[in-house]
């Protein structure tokens, strides 16, 4: 490297910008090769990015705060996105209130089982109490789930990454477990992707169609306003 | 385009004040995505712009949670020491709550659904 380029190389670290543009740049690539795969779900753009992404910061010793910095500009719009999912949601209204019940049975089994599930396997299995404490919330929208997650006593940077793997995970998955169980409503196959994975799973939902999208935007709002009254409950029942 | 921009932004600071304001645990932008679809059904409709820009923000939806996960360069030696905990509760508990959730509303659809509607 001669000096000339360290100099801008140390301009351009100092600026926000470097860190957005990569974001983009790293996306739109993961993500034009997930279109060219005809969408196959082991090939979703978000854990690609992310692991491109950490590889390039790692290379490149760059904090990940250093990075942030710039890409928080992406990062903000998930609070316009998250209230433009009424949008949405609106058509699919006659639908969802015909699907009451059906809805919240799905939410109360899902709700439960993801939370107790992980929190029983990784007690089984020897994990130490503040992962489990962070883990439980790991279905519910991260910033929810971070803030469940201080309240119980986890740690809520560790819960917002089982949060994101969770959601990987959920994205990865669901069209082979809803395939499997031959689940062909798309009002379902929408809400369990979004119990279980959230935004995420709201994202890979619009892929599919609008009413999956709509219902599992539905599912991870319910899950967020269930959660956020349910865990402090049960944390205040079991420490009395 | 902007002016939909700014009808989003508007809920989730009402949302905001709302969740601050009453000390709720509920994020602002889940109270601003509920009191949009309250005034869509009061309004009777979707203004073909904000249809345009909403769509359009969703499109690229995944890409948002980019940077947060990225974020898990910051826990690699935790997750290092407990990966195999994690890794396996993580993995059985979104099937499980895939399949539960997908099995239990699915049995309902076919028994429940309707029966309440007028």
């Amino acid at each position: 490297m001669t000096p000339r380029i360290t100099d801008i190389w140390v301009y351009l670290s100092t600026t926000p910008l470097l860190g957005l543009t990569v974001t983009l740049l790293v996306y739109q690539g993961a993500f034009w090769i997930y279109k060219r795969a005809d969408f196959n779900p082991l090939l979703n753009p978000v854990p690609w990015s992310v692991a491109t992404l950490v590889v390039i910061l790692t290379v490149t010793n760059t904090p990940y705060q250093t990075y942030f910095d710039g890409a928080q500009f992406v990062h903000f719009l998930l609070g316009p996105a998250t209230v433009a999912l009424a949008v949405p949601l609106y058509p699919q209204l006659g639908k969802l209130s015909r699907a009451v019940v059906p809805v919240i049975g799905g939410l109360l089994a899902g709700g439960v089982v993801a939370a107790g599930s992980a929190v029983g396997i990784a007690w089984l299995l020897g994990a130490s109490d503040t992962t489990l404490l962070s883990i439980a919330p790991k279905s519910v929208t991260a910033p929810i789930a971070m803030g469940i997650s201080e309240k119980i006593g986890g740690l809520p940077s560790l819960t917002a990454v089982l949060v994101m793997v969770t959601g990987v995970l959920g994205v990865i998955s669901a069209k082979y477990v809803l395939n499997f169980l031959r689940i062909t409503d798309h009002a379902v196959r929408g809400f369990s992707i979004g119990v279980a994975a959230h935004g995420m799973g709201i994202a890979r939902a619009f892929q599919v169609s609008e009413e999956a999208g709509a219902f599992a935007g539905v599912a991870m709002a319910l899950m967020a306003l269930g959660s956020s009254i349910l865990f402090p409950l049960l944390l205040w029942v079991f420490t009395r | 385009m902007l002016g939909a921009l700014t009808v989003l932004l508007v809920f989730q600071l009402v949302g905001e004040v709302i969740s601050h304001g009453l000390g709720l645990p509920i994020p602002g932008p889940v109270i601003g995505f509920a009191l949009l679809l309250l005034a869509l059904a009061v309004r009777r409709g979707v203004p073909a712009e904000l249809r345009t820009t909403a769509t359009g923000l969703l499109q690229h939806f995944s890409l948002m949670f980019v940077p947060a996960g990225v974020g898990v360069m910051v826990h690699l030696s935790r997750l290092r020491d407990e990966w195999l905990p994690i890794t396996v509760a993580l993995i059985l508990s979104t099937l499980l709550t895939i399949a539960c959730t997908a099995l239990v509303m699915n049995w309902m659809m076919r028994r429940f659904a309707g029966k309440e509607e007028a």
